[in-house]
């Protein structure tokens, strides 16, 4: 650093609002005063036991933790690699692990005052999770979710409906998850006095980057206390799919410190690499800055955010997570990409092996497992088994071909 | 005729003389939103020179971008027909050159940070200032957001248009305007850009609530649509910004009647 001396050294707000040289707050100016509201109410709410005890009260009752961590002896044999965990983020109420974020969320927006709640939603497993803590809550909820979305996921349409959320279908753009989050904060820049947006993923300006992932670190924590307990060791490697990458964040954090235990992020190659249709952003994309951060981006030479693909609606965004960028950077996670031929295929295996129907987005990190070309891991490998994919049946049924009466 | 700089106008210096010049003859700038490329490239040149030939103080020449998060469907609209039909940042900057040969008009280029991000930003506001630009607005760069990268932007020799809104923390106010030059941008209301029918009563307290902690020329947007808004928004700011409704103008009656609105605009808010 050349201007020494010049400020304290404790790190500045600026400073903590970053990770490396990622993250940031890149968003209109009438959102700042909301954004700053926001850091302080999450600031607070952390020093209050009080929150605390009602937010894990909630976690154990009305979601169901902690989730098992379960050893998957087929699947070890199937992959000729072992012990396997997978931590049961399906278990989970809702289906996934979004819900432990919007819980986490509403509680704060109940807080702040704030009735009005938006959410974006990929493949629907966030929409559901935040019309679920709504009701619980009786804050009011709209979903904006891409129109290419609503009829890929028409089920979890209907659930969103069923729990009083009202869905709005995107037709801009690519229709998908990345115009969902447009108009998410197109309609919060518009209602920013009594509403809260509950972001789904590690992704957006800060702090949500940050606070998604301390919700969602509950994951990781569990799964250490889980895997100390049955193995007596930490695990050797630690897997999870890669979207926005919450479910990554959670299950990563509470072990970037533990050198020895690799960190392995699973994006989605959608019809492959070359093919120009992923969601790779780590793997193939550039820094840049979209939705109010600074994160590897799919993008083209000039600067235009690149439509990103992949079989799994939950996976197909073109940006990520700025922590990610920073892991991948500083060295500390390894991301590779699976494809969505990989990802059905692992689909089949999981539920056919283990009598557990993965969540598409879930099912690339169990491709990585059965077809890896990574060292063998010192110690046990836990997998974040993200979501369950019952939301899914009906959509893999359609690219393969079946028809059923739904 | 081209336009000569010399120490004593720089790029931002141009800007505030051009607010200056229309508030010292009692009346206020019109600063028309332009996106480049919309709806092909010789149209938006076509439509910078009629605005020039208008009455148009400064143009704000729109960079579009995949995701215009803060605008509304009309500019998303003008945007993605601008990009299908090619328009590229280089292309923008062509634009500019070509207007520059002939009118002096300052051009503030708008845009959202990532293809300026993409394409270096010294290098761009090299490039943008070679081409004939006096400023760029990024509306996804808050004061503060990025120390560095707004720095760069001045010391390129641009002005930084910053922008105010509503919910600006009374506190925050002389810290975005201090990084800020040329003028400084006032969001008339939360929200995305699009044509409104009716502007907010508190408008003229917020102004004057500005105007006590700031000294650079204030113009108001988001929402102004009708020549009575632009004459009863200039009766209490230095510049008028008009965007969606000029583009949804160019839309409905061709770059003519676009020209034509904004010299209906230009003579309400003289005629005030």
């Amino acid at each position: 650093m050349a201007e020494l001396a010049m400020v304290p050294t404790t790190p500045s707000k600026s400073e903590a609002r970053r990770f490396g040289a990622f993250g940031g707050r890149y968003v209109p100016e009438t959102l700042i005063g909301a954004l700053d509201e926001l850091e302080e109410a999450f600031a607070a709410a952390r020093a209050d036991t009080g929150f605390e005890e009602e937010l894990r009260a909630l976690l154990r009752d009305f979601v169901g933790r902690p989730t098992p961590l379960y050893r998957a002896r087929r699947l070890e044999e199937a992959a000729d690699i072992g012990p396997i965990y997978l931590k049961r983020e399906d278990l989970n109420h809702t289906g996934a692990h979004k819900i432990n974020n919007t819980i986490g969320q509403a509680l704060l927006a109940r807080r702040m005052g704030k009735r009005r709640i938006i959410a974006e939603t990929g493949a629907g497993q966030h929409g559901v999770a935040t019309a679920t803590a709504c009701a619980l809550f009786d804050l009011e909820c709209v979903v904006y979710m891409g129109a290419e979305d609503v009829e890929r996921q028409a089920l979890n349409v209907f659930r969103m409906e069923l729990l009083g959320a009202e869905v709005v279908p995107v037709r801009s753009g690519t229709q998908t998850l990345k115009d969902a989050t447009n108009e998410a904060i197109r309609d919060w820049v518009t209602n920013v006095g009594g509403t809260h947006y509950i972001i789904g993923s590690v992704v957006g300006p800060a702090p949500f980057p940050q606070m998604v992932r301390d919700f969602q670190a509950v994951i990781g924590r569990e799964t250490r206390e889980q895997i100390l307990e049955v193995e007596g060791r930490l695990p050797g490697e630690v897997v999870a799919c890669v979207g926005g990458g919450s479910n990554a964040m959670g299950i990563f954090h509470p072990f970037t410190e533990d050198a020895g235990v690799r960190l392995v992020g699973v994006e989605a190659a959608g019809e492959g690499l070359g093919s120009g249709r992923h969601s790779a952003s780590l793997t193939a994309g550039q820094p840049g800055v979209l939705h109010g951060a600074l994160s590897y981006l799919l993008q083209d030479e000039d600067g235009q955010v690149a439509p990103a693909h992949s079989v799994s609606a939950g996976l197909d965004y073109p940006g990520v997570g700025p922590e990610h960028s920073w892991l991948k950077d500083s060295g500390r996670a390894t991301y590779v990409a699976v494809d969505d031929q990989q990802a059905l295929a692992a689909f089949h295996r999981l539920s056919e092996l283990e009598g557990i129907i993965p969540a598409l987005e879930t099912a690339h990190a169990i491709a990585y497992l059965l077809d890896r070309e990574m060292p063998k891991a010192d110690g046990p490998i836990v997998l974040c088994l993200s979501g369950r994919g019952d939301k899914d049946v009906a959509h893999v049924a359609r690219v393969e071909g079946r028809r059923l009466p739904l | 005729m081209t336009m000569t700089e010399t120490s004593a106008a720089s790029p931002a210096s141009l800007i505030r003389q051009a607010f200056e010049a229309r508030r010292s003859s009692g009346t206020s700038a019109l600063v028309p939103y332009i996106c480049a490329g919309f709806p092909d490239a010789a149209a938006s040149l076509a439509l910078m020179e009629g605005a020039a030939r208008a009455g148009a103080d400064v143009i704000e020449l729109g960079v579009p971008f995949s995701d215009p998060l803060a605008d509304g469907p009309t500019i998303q609209r003008a945007t993605w027909k601008a990009l299908e039909g090619g328009m590229t940042v280089e292309g923008t900057l062509a634009l500019l050159r070509q207007f520059r040969s002939r009118h002096d008009t300052p051009v503030v280029l708008f845009t959202y940070l990532n293809p300026v991000h993409r394409y270096g930003v010294a290098r761009f506001v090299a490039a943008a200032r070679e081409a004939g630009a006096q400023g760029v607005l990024l509306t996804d760069l808050p004061a503060g957001a990025d120390p560095a990268l707004e720095g760069a932007v001045a010391e390129g020799g641009l002005a930084l248009i910053r922008l105010l809104a509503p919910t600006t923390a009374p506190e925050r106010i002389g810290t975005v305007a201090e990084g800020g030059d040329g003028f400084l941008y006032y969001i008339s209301r939360t929200g995305v850009t699009g044509a409104r029918m009716e502007l907010r009563s508190e408008l003229a307290d917020e102004i004057t609530a500005i105007r006590e902690r700031v000294e650079l020329p204030i113009a108001v947007g988001f929402g102004i649509s009708s020549p009575e808004q632009a004459a009863e928004v200039a009766g209490v700011a230095d510049g008028v910004v008009v965007g969606s409704a000029l583009m949804e103008r160019v839309e409905a009656e061709g770059v003519e009647g676009a020209e034509a609105f904004l010299r209906s605009l230009r003579e309400a808010m003289d005629a005030r």
